[in-house]
């Protein structure tokens, strides 16, 4: 199993002392979902944003395919938890804003973002602003936009927590596909035991203040079976109760 | 559907226009004062001053400071609100001497910039200054530094360079806040330039109303008065225009609210 990412002994200690991480070491394999799976005000969050390069560590190092992060870099993109769409851009310049923002010419962003927009099936919104949109359509959006820049590492902080209960299921679907289709590596956080139990190759529970690595668990046999049949095994649902036991005690 | 809307939008003006403009013919007919003309008279007032010529030569005068103030505040002030919302320290250099600005009696501050700039164009693009300008820097300022964070982060999460940063979100996003201080700062700016030619000399549109007062031609002064509202209000339309064109989305709300 090749590793994509590694973080190593991150500790994350914000102004004021508010420790967040402690001396945190996590591996993301290649080409599978691993979830981040936590309580709030775990750090699940500082941790992406730390991997995405956005937040810098207190101490410890962050390696995408062996060489270190300084920055945010064209090996990772991000999905949002509030989508962070340009409210006065339409879809279609809001899919193509990653490669705005890495000087594409207008024609060539433009045909790729098409492509990713019929993808994610808003076929006939290119020139829909954001807020004709609904919750759902809004986060196919920002995943279009993360997928246009052909990342390598995609990090999804809670990107279903927004929409509605039927979108969120639908999305957890088609996630499983996207998964399967692209080779890429997917680092989801999420605060929805099912969520990441349905998702996940592997799931990694953080326990809070300060955050560090409780338990890694890897479904075995989930991903073998169809969609539709994940939620009635076993397995998950095993899986599902095994998490909450060892959560329930930090829920205050 | 839009253009339904658009023309009930413009009736409810047209409506409201003859409403205003009946109130002032009856109370100029009742009369409430004799230095109160009807609105009749201060049209026909207003046209034959067109006509002759007069009005046109006082606005040549009389939009000289204005436009040469008002765009100096415009450039100027959001530069330097752009500069104060991005950086603390030109926040706590700058800001206090706007805030200073928009409190300050403008009228008490005449005599002082006539001392040290003469009675010329400089003290009138002044006082345009001092009255547009605050409201924009001070717009300008505050909806830049209430960018969403999310925005922001989400732009140099894909490789933003600062530059894009500022011209792409920064600045798209602070836009309705510019444009609001834009319209607020231009209609003080036509207060200044008006207030400049009462209160230092009477030229243009300013003289046209100290004169005709003073020898009770009131239709005159109320047709004076008058054309610069009308004025005034045309020009925020186009600012509103310009809005709208250059930034379609942001008109319709945000979706991160």
């Amino acid at each position: 199993m090749e590793i994509a990412v590694s973080t190593r002994n991150i500790s994350k200690t914000y102004p004021g002392n508010v420790e967040a991480l402690r001396d945190l070491s996590l591996e993301f394999p290649r080409g599978q979902l691993t979830s981040l799976l936590g309580p709030s005000g775990c750090g699940k969050t500082t941790l992406l944003k730390i991997i995405s390069g956005l937040l810098e560590p207190t101490s410890g190092e962050v390696e995408v395919n062996g060489k270190p992060v300084t920055g945010p870099g064209p090996d990772r993109a991000f999905v949002f938890q509030d989508f962070a769409l340009l409210p006065w851009a339409d879809v279609l310049r809001n899919v193509a804003f990653g490669l705005e923002l890495r000087g594409v010419p207008v024609s060539e962003r433009e045909d790729i973002a098409q492509q990713h927009i019929k993808n994610v099936g808003l076929d006939g919104f290119e020139r829909s602003f954001p807020h004709e949109l609904s919750g759902g359509m809004r986060q196919r959006v920002g995943l279009a936009r993360a997928l246009a820049v052909e990342s390598e590492v995609l990090l999804m902080d809670e990107p279903f927590s927004a929409v509605d209960e039927q979108t969120r299921r639908k999305f957890q679907e088609d996630l499983l596909g996207l998964v399967e289709r692209e080779n890429k590596t997917f680092i989801f956080v999420t605060h929805s035991i099912e969520e990441a139990v349905y998702v996940s190759d592997q799931i990694a529970i953080l326990l809070p203040r300060p955050s560090r690595v409780h338990e890694i668990l890897r479904p075995e046999n989930l991903r073998t079976k169809g969609v539709s049949d994940i939620r009635r095994d076993p397995e998950y649902l095993d899986t599902v109760d095994r998490i909450w036991a060892s959560l329930r005690s930090y829920v205050e | 559907m839009h253009a339904k809307i658009m023309s009930r939008s413009l009736n409810l003006k047209l409506l409201s226009a003859i409403v205003v403009f009946g109130i002032w013919e009856i109370a100029g007919r009742i009369p409430i004062s004799y230095g109160f003309p009807t609105f009749f008279e201060s049209m026909v007032a207003l046209f034959s001053m067109l006509i002759d010529g007069t009005l046109l030569q006082a606005y040549m005068d009389t939009l000289r400071p204005l436009v040469v103030g008002i765009l100096i505040s415009a450039f100027l002030g959001i530069a330097l609100g752009l500069w104060i919302g991005l950086s603390n320290w030109f926040d706590w250099l700058v800001s206090p001497i706007f805030i200073i600005m928009q409190a300050a009696p403008l009228a008490a501050l005449i005599p002082l910039l006539v001392m040290v700039y003469g009675i010329g164009l400089t003290s009138k693009v002044f006082v345009v200054c001092i009255m547009a300008m605050p409201v924009i820097v001070l717009n300008t300022a505050g909806a830049v530094r209430n960018t969403p964070i999310n925005l922001k982060e989400m732009a140099a999460s894909f490789l933003g360079t600062d530059k894009d940063i500022i011209l792409r979100v920064i600045i798209p996003s602070a836009s309705p806040i510019i444009f609001s201080g834009l319209r607020l700062g231009t209609s003080a700016g036509f207060i200044g330039a008006i207030l400049a030619e009462l209160k230092i000399t009477p030229t243009g549109v300013g003289d046209i109303i100290t004169f005709s007062r003073s020898i009770a031609d009131y239709p005159s002064m109320y047709a004076a008065i008058f054309s610069i509202i009308l004025l005034a209000v045309c020009f925020l339309n186009l600012l509103e225009i310009i809005e709208r064109t250059l930034f379609r989305g942001n008109v319709r709300g945000y979706v991160s609210d």
